[in-house]
């Protein structure tokens, strides 16, 4: 199911040097084309459909359809990211919509704790630095042969 | 129709690129789960002095095979014993796995999903009542480190909402390593060894996809974890739809091919992994067999996997196959034998499942369950629930196709194919599975390189450890990556080559497309060169028809990899004179190298193996059959990049954990 750009929508993210769809495709895929200043999908048929520029492109953009060898036409699926949320809108060919929300994290982005303060002791033990800190002793084989 | 690859890229590639040369204590090349837990762990282990880089071919955001997202983590050890999860591995791969890696990954596994769940991810809870919550509304209940209930699909499996399992994990690896040290959109594409000391890393040569840039990087230490290989086989789907792969189609079995060319020690290349998932789509079906108890039916109706004829045929393989889960192989060698008697197509009973559901369930709950349904797919294979939509399938009332994929390559999943690496030094760990360093000091993790480790998909012999256990990994080896570069401080690492031998080796497909192009007056046809897009539709057609691909359900024969052998020669010949006229094409010239000799790997394992220990995965069907009396074994493999000649060798498997 290769991404599409829907021309009318897409800005080029306003002529910064890199789009938000370049950013983010996980393989290289989605260019800008200076001239139009609009982003396309340079080989489709090494999408994964893995949603990324989907859910990065700040217009909404961009959009996907099924693969042509096997996908027939008409059905949509659409996620919108929030902060804390991901609400999906599925179109089936026959007209029927199903919306699902799911939570996709439970902290404020960027305040993952990355223990940047923590320093390791033991660097010939085999714990990791959080179990060290924690006074972990790690299990040994119950049983061997 | 235009082709794929052809160079209509927007950064087209010059001949001289600018050089950037770099030198760094550590270098981490990848941005998936593992190298994201390496990046997260490794500073917090150097001392001031030191420093480190890391390489990744794509955005971390995004990167690896977590890219779209998960709906579960599958290894999460909680009141199991890491013992009781080494026995699974071990009767999952058919007997022969790395005892020593595997438990000493179930001991740090968890600390790695706690990180998860504490950085945001939300982890689905069982309440008191027994009913399920989602990762927001459990979090009342409190985390699984204090002591929360997480929803068990399988023994060892949890359910996420996992849609930005990824950035979260990503956001924690930044934070932790300073985006000063990372290099996005740079591919890393040859190690190199050290000019003076033997057999030990010295760094790596490698391209940014973003301008004409060559990266020279010497280091060290290094750790490479880039995944897995797909697109090796021909897919089932080969227009549009071969990028809808399984596995990521980004990952080109560049840990394998790096690594080998430099002569570290391959261990069970043989393996390989052939999920049975839903037709086209790809989609999981784990949550279908485990969470919602659906049976797969052959196209008679029947429930075949439960068959007197099944267990007869398992029984064949014993003491695997008669175990109390049935290996994914067999599992696949049963859905195949009733495809293969006629008895196909194969199909999940969806309906009769989630109807089964449906007796104890109210209205709330019922619509509960669908969407939990239809998140499985939303949170990791979007395609599925566009290709549900599509053919308007509502699972309750349609039932589905599974089918088993096109063959891939990687160690982290119900594979195991990878690097031999040292195990950890512990008594109870033998000697054999321990590789010293020219110190004399073990280093867990490392390869039969000095200096040069891996981790997830990287390290051989040791599958099921999954998005976690690659994570927890990337942080065993960051450890053990910075003692090895504070144990050899005063190692400055050499270059044998130039930097202008370096920059052609890496630019060499771009000069040959600058030298020749302008003879013929279509771009993608020329004699003097071939586009990476041609040499990748001919290395699947190789491995489709002879190396046990779909065409042949699987099936290789002797005279058949003998034939495949001498394809994949000339492909390599060939690939002297691949051609490049666009930094994107550039890429994927170098990733069909990676994949050729990934293959080249696999298939002279394949070979050297005179038995068929995985069948659903593949047959050698001159050797059918288990062979225990002389394969009970692993088979590793060398690459010697002085004398350039593979040595394919038997390495005794040792027992250490004794049945339950």
């Amino acid at each position: 199911m290769p991404s599409y750009v829907i021309a009318e929508k897409c800005d080029g993210c306003k002529g910064g040097d890199k789009t938000a769809c370049m950013y983010i495709c996980p393989n290289d895929l989605m260019v800008l084309d200076p001239n139009a200043m609009k982003a396309y999908n340079q080989e489709p048929d090494q999408c994964w459909e893995c949603f990324s520029c989907v859910k990065i492109c700040p217009t909404q953009a961009i959009e996907v359809r099924g693969y042509s060898d096997f996908v027939p036409l008409g059905s949509s699926v659409m996620p919108m990211l929030g902060t804390e949320d991901v609400m999906w809108t599925c179109k089936f060919r026959n007209g029927t919509v199903k919306r699902f929300k799911f939570p996709i994290r439970t902290t404020a982005e960027g305040q993952a704790n990355a223990y940047a303060d923590l320093k390791g002791k033991d660097i010939e033990s085999q714990l990791l630095s959080t179990e060290e800190s924690e006074g972990r002793e790690l299990p040994k084989p119950i049983a061997t042969v | 129709m235009a082709l794929p690859n052809k160079a209509l890229g927007e950064i087209k590639a010059v001949r001289d690129p600018e050089v950037e040369e770099r030198e760094v204590d550590i270098l981490i090349v990848g941005g998936g789960m593992a190298a994201c837990g390496t990046a997260f762990e490794v500073k917090k282990w150097m001392d001031d002095g030191q420093s480190v880089l890391l390489c990744d071919k794509a955005a971390m955001e995004r990167s690896g095979a977590v890219a779209q997202g998960l709906s579960a983590i599958n290894t999460y050890i909680g009141e199991n014993t890491p013992d009781d999860y080494v026995r699974m591995v071990r009767n999952d791969l058919m007997g022969l796995v790395r005892e020593d890696l595997i438990f000493d990954l179930g001991c740090h596994v968890d600390d790695s999903v706690h990180l998860f769940e504490e950085w945001g991810l939300p982890v689905w809870k069982k309440d008191d009542k027994g009913k399920n919550l989602d990762g927001k509304k459990g979090l009342k209940l409190g985390t699984l480190k204090s002591g929360a209930a997480p929803v068990r699909t399988g023994k060892w499996q949890i359910m996420i909402n996992g849609e930005s399992y990824k950035r979260i994990v990503a956001e924690a690896a930044k934070l932790a390593l300073g985006e000063e040290n990372i290099l996005e959109r740079v591919f890393i594409v040859e190690l190199l060894l050290d000019a003076n000391k033997e057999n030990q890393i010295a760094g790596a040569v490698g391209f940014s996809v973003r301008e004409n840039k060559v990266f020279i990087i010497k280091c060290k230490t290094m750790m490479v974890a880039c995944g897995g290989a797909v697109n090796i086989y021909q897919p089932r789907s080969v227009g549009e739809g071969k990028g809808r792969a399984w596995y990521p189609v980004w990952n080109s079995g560049s840990t394998y091919t790096l690594c080998m060319r430099v002569g570290a020690e391959l261990s069970m290349m043989e393996n390989r992994f052939t999920p049975a998932r839903f037709k086209d789509g790809y989609g999981p079906v784990g949550a279908w067999f485990l969470l919602f108890k659906a049976k797969a039916l052959n196209g008679l109706g029947e429930s075949f996997a439960g068959s007197d004829a099944a267990k007869a045929e398992l029984e064949k393989y014993a003491p695997y196959g008669t175990a109390a889960i049935t290996p994914t192989c067999l599992r696949n060698h049963l859905m195949l034998f009733e495809m293969k008697e006629g008895r196909g197509p194969i199909l999940m009973d969806t309906v009769t499942a989630l109807a089964e559901l449906g007796k104890t369930m109210d209205k709330k709950e019922l619509k509960h369950l669908e969407s939990e349904a239809w998140e499985d797919f939303l949170d990791m294979t979007c395609g599925q629930a566009n290709l549900w939509c599509a053919t308007n399938t509502e699972p309750e009332k349609k039932n589905s196709e599974v089918m088993p994929t096109e063959p891939y390559l990687l160690g982290s999943h119900s594979g195991c194919c990878g690097l031999w690496t040292s195990g950890p030094d512990y008594d109870w760990v033998p000697d054999a599975y321990k590789i010293k360093a020219d110190n004399g000091k073990i280093y867990n993790r490392m390869t039969t390189v000095n200096g040069l480790f891996t981790s997830g998909d990287g390290v051989g012999c040791s599958g099921h450890k999954f998005s976690s256990g690659s994570h927890a990994e990337g942080r065993m080896a960051a450890k053990q990556m910075v003692r090895y570069a504070k144990d050899h401080a005063d190692f400055a690492p050499a270059f044998s080559l130039s930097k202008e031998e370096l920059v052609d080796i890496v630019y060499k497909p771009v000069r040959t497309f600058l030298d020749n192009c302008e003879y013929t007056t279509a771009i993608d046809i020329n004699p003097n060169y071939v586009k990476p897009d041609g040499m990748m539709y001919r290395l699947m057609k190789a491995t489709h028809e002879y190396g046990a691909g779909t065409a042949t359900y699987y099936m290789t024969t002797s005279k058949n990899l003998e034939i495949v052998m001498d394809l994949l020669a000339t492909m390599r010949e060939d690939c002297e004179k691949l051609g490049a006229g666009d930094v994107h094409e550039l890429m994927r010239a170098w990733e069909i190298m990676h994949r050729i000799w990934t293959v080249e790997a696999h298939l002279r394992h394949i070979q050297y193996r005179k038995e068929t220990r995985y069948p659903g995965f593949y047959y050698q069907c001159d050797y059918p059959g288990q062979d225990d009396e002389n394969w009970f074994c692993f088979v590793n493999s060398k690459f010697d990049p002085k004398s350039q000649e593979w040595d394919v060798k038997k390495v005794d498997y040792i027992k250490i954990f004794p049945d339950a």
